[in-house]
């Protein structure tokens, strides 16, 4: 028999405290039964990432190990690890990569650039100054396929505004590069015409987003940081370089990350503006080239490591961007 | 150090008059206290000077320049923020230094003066931590170390106590007029607060509605105010006032009130009567109304408020209208509802033309 507790039973320091006798004993501790809701929550969410990204991810590997047969109907060869050492190795995947990375460099900084300069000229207390963030932003509700559509006509030979009529080659069908320089390794680097054109094209589409995005982070810059800085002596260069750009580092690395990913995955642009990815595969970036790879050449295999190599390369960006860029992200408030 | 002068300044946000014809001179090391109601004008007075915003109308002069043409960068004073405005990006050191790398001051002389400074508001052992880890009376003294620092010809505050706790307030009232004295500086410092303002200010500049309306000495604010906005705004408890006929008393000259008649003081009177006013208002600060048997005023206890040091005996009029009595805890209180006179001490009482609102002995 087990002694009721009293409440009027002395205690002296030291002694066990009175346990409260339970009603019912559980099987499972509080932690645990919350444990299992939260698993039990998380299921549905599980379920729809694993039927369209885990499985297709884990399938795409597999995939990769398979090489495709040069005619239709004869049986898949197991290849193993060598389609990828071959593929990631080939000249094909590294021009790509090349070329990739190029159109990344120059589209990330000037899009966020012209986003920052464009925050800043309509973040003033003017009047009318809304019909000009309605301009900045517009481009955020316009469609790759129509930016591209604009820039192809204004590129066209035949009727472009800014091709010139006649011009030979079409700047689209332009494989130079876009200055050239003898240098060797950088000589790789540097664009086509035909890479520079899509840029441009990529850059107007987004500058709607950056625009939206760098105004939203100016309006969390304070007023009265601002002004503080006004009455310390700071002109506006200084102001803007000392005080506007460090609290806007927050937004701008979110940019970079999500703008350098978006970039890596460019896909409608190159397939709407240029020769398959051409002229002289300047402009045949990874994305395109796996497209290219499984709608042309069928080659399945070849095409699921390519998507494998996209998907690491994202990721080695964007965790080497984390490592290197968000030390120089200030968010304190 | 400067004086600060404003001359005939006016400020309209579209419809709305913020400062209309503002003159005022703060003289050279003058510590000068703008205060009112929230909204009366006095921190868009205080910006003006700084140079954040532009006057409508009128002229501000600091030091012997007029600097209506003069960008804020340029003006040569410092300001602290309600929110303290501190670079939450930077340290407490890179804060305390901005205003002199934006000067241009050489780099030995720059650390020179930020030990001096930092030393002096015992943030010291703070320099390298960022404004998210300090406490809000660290950030107050980062906020003053900044405006410090680069010894301007004018300090503008606007309300850098209100957002620290009631104790912290008044241990930070006192540090901060004890730094005046030693700097020794020219300060317009914007409250809402009237005891900031009765403690700190050489002189007091009230306003409301964007007017002036009365500048003097904390202890003239109090004892002779200007008007009745003044006379209400300035005391606490607040002083009472009640509307009254002017009327003849032997030969002298008082005020028909609810619940009986006020006899003026000779010069009073004939204050009131040369002004010719017949209504008029009057004013008696709480401590200056005591509860007598024979006093002239028939009035019922209400409500009586006891503070432990002091009582405050809330008591109603005939017409309903409430006036308040201080008095000391020593004394017996009165029973609630209970009828008792009220006596004026009549060099005390302040009159009120009831139509101007301005005091009748001015």
């Amino acid at each position: 028999m087990t002694t009721p507790v009293d409440a009027t039973v002395d205690l002296r320091p030291g002694d066990p405290a009175p346990v409260a006798p339970s009603p019912r004993r559980r099987r499972f501790s509080r932690a645990a039964r919350e444990a299992g809701l939260a698993y039990a929550l998380i299921v549905p969410a599980f379920l729809v990432f694993g039927v369209f990204v885990f499985y297709p991810f884990v399938r795409n590997f597999y995939l990769g190990f398979f090489s495709t047969p040069p005619f239709p109907g004869q049986p898949k060869n197991f290849v193993g690890i060598d389609q990828y050492s071959d593929v990631l190795t080939s000249n094909d995947f590294l021009d790509s990569l090349k070329v990739t990375v190029t159109f990344a460099i120059i589209t990330v900084p000037v899009g966020i650039a012209l986003g920052i300069l464009l925050a800043v000229l309509a973040h003033q207390k003017l009047q009318g100054i809304g019909i000009y963030r309605t301009f900045f932003s517009s481009t955020v509700a316009t469609s790759v396929a129509v930016a591209s559509v604009i820039f192809g006509t204004l590129l066209s030979p035949q009727v472009g505004l800014l091709q010139g009529i006649q011009t030979e080659p079409s700047i689209l069908q332009n494989p130079n590069p876009i200055i050239d320089i003898n240098l060797p390794v950088i000589r790789s680097f540097i664009p086509s015409v035909a890479l520079v054109a899509v840029a441009v094209t990529t850059i107007w589409q987004n500058l709607g987003l950056s625009f939206i995005l760098m105004s939203a982070g100016l309006q969390a810059v304070p007023d009265d940081v601002q002004e503080a800085a006004e009455i310390d002596g700071a002109g506006p260069w200084s102001r803007f370089w000392h005080v506007t750009l460090p609290l806007l580092s927050p937004t701008i690395f979110f940019a970079v990350v999500v703008g350098s990913i978006f970039a890596f995955q460019t896909f409608g642009q190159i397939d709407l503006l240029t020769p398959r990815g051409g002229p002289l595969k300047t402009t045949n970036v990874l994305t395109y080239f796996i497209y290219d790879t499984l709608q042309f050449s069928k080659n399945d295999g070849k095409a699921a490591v390519l998507a494998i190599a996209l998907f690491g390369v994202t990721l080695i960006l964007t965790l080497v961007q984390f490592r290197f860029l968000e030390r120089r992200v200030s968010y304190e408030r | 150090m400067g004086r600060v002068g404003i001359q005939g300044v006016t400020k309209r946000f579209a419809e709305v008059t913020a400062v209309d014809d503002l003159t005022l001179e703060v003289a050279d090391e003058e510590f000068l206290v703008l205060l009112g109601p929230s909204g009366c004008g006095k921190s868009t007075a205080l910006r003006m000077i700084a140079g954040l915003e532009e006057p409508t109308e009128g002229a501000i002069e600091i030091g012997d320049r007029r600097v209506n043409d003069v960008e804020a960068k340029d003006r040569d004073v410092a300001m602290v923020f309600q929110s303290y405005a501190l670079y939450p990006h930077m340290t407490v050191r890179r804060n305390v230094e901005f205003p002199l790398k934006s000067r241009k001051v050489p780099k030995t002389e720059r650390d020179r003066l930020v030990d001096e400074v930092t030393t002096m508001l015992g943030l010291h052992d703070l320099l390298e931590r960022k404004p998210a880890q300090l406490s809000g009376g660290q950030r107050q003294r980062v906020a003053l170390a900044r405006a410090i620092v680069r010894r301007p010809q004018a300090f503008l505050m606007d309300e850098p106590l209100s957002n620290l706790d009631a104790k912290l307030r008044v241990q930070t009232r006192a540090e901060l007029i004890e730094l005046r004295r030693r700097l020794s500086a020219t300060i317009v410092y914007v409250t809402h607060d009237q005891v900031e303002a009765m403690t700190m200010g050489d002189r007091i500049a009230i306003m409301s509605e964007g007017v002036l309306q009365q500048v003097d000495v904390p202890q003239d604010v109090y004892a002779r105010p200007a008007n009745l906005f003044v006379a209400r705004f300035i005391g606490n408890p607040p002083m009472n006032t009640i509307a009254g006929d002017v009327t003849r008393v032997d030969g002298g000259v008082g005020v028909r009130i609810p619940g009986g008649v006020v006899e003026l003081p000779g010069p009073l009177g004939a204050a009131v009567e040369r002004r010719g006013a017949e209504r008029i208002v009057l004013g008696v600060r709480p401590e200056d109304l005591v509860i007598a048997d024979d006093g002239p005023i028939k009035a019922t206890v209400s409500v009586i408020e006891s503070l432990g040091h002091e009582r405050h005996v809330i008591c109603r009029l005939e017409d309903g209208q409430l006036v308040i009595v201080r008095q000391a805890a020593s004394i017996p209180p009165p029973a609630l509802e209970s009828a008792v006179g009220l006596a004026v001490d009549a060099t005390h009482v302040h009159v009120f033309d009831a139509d101007t609102e301005e005091r009748v002995d001015a």
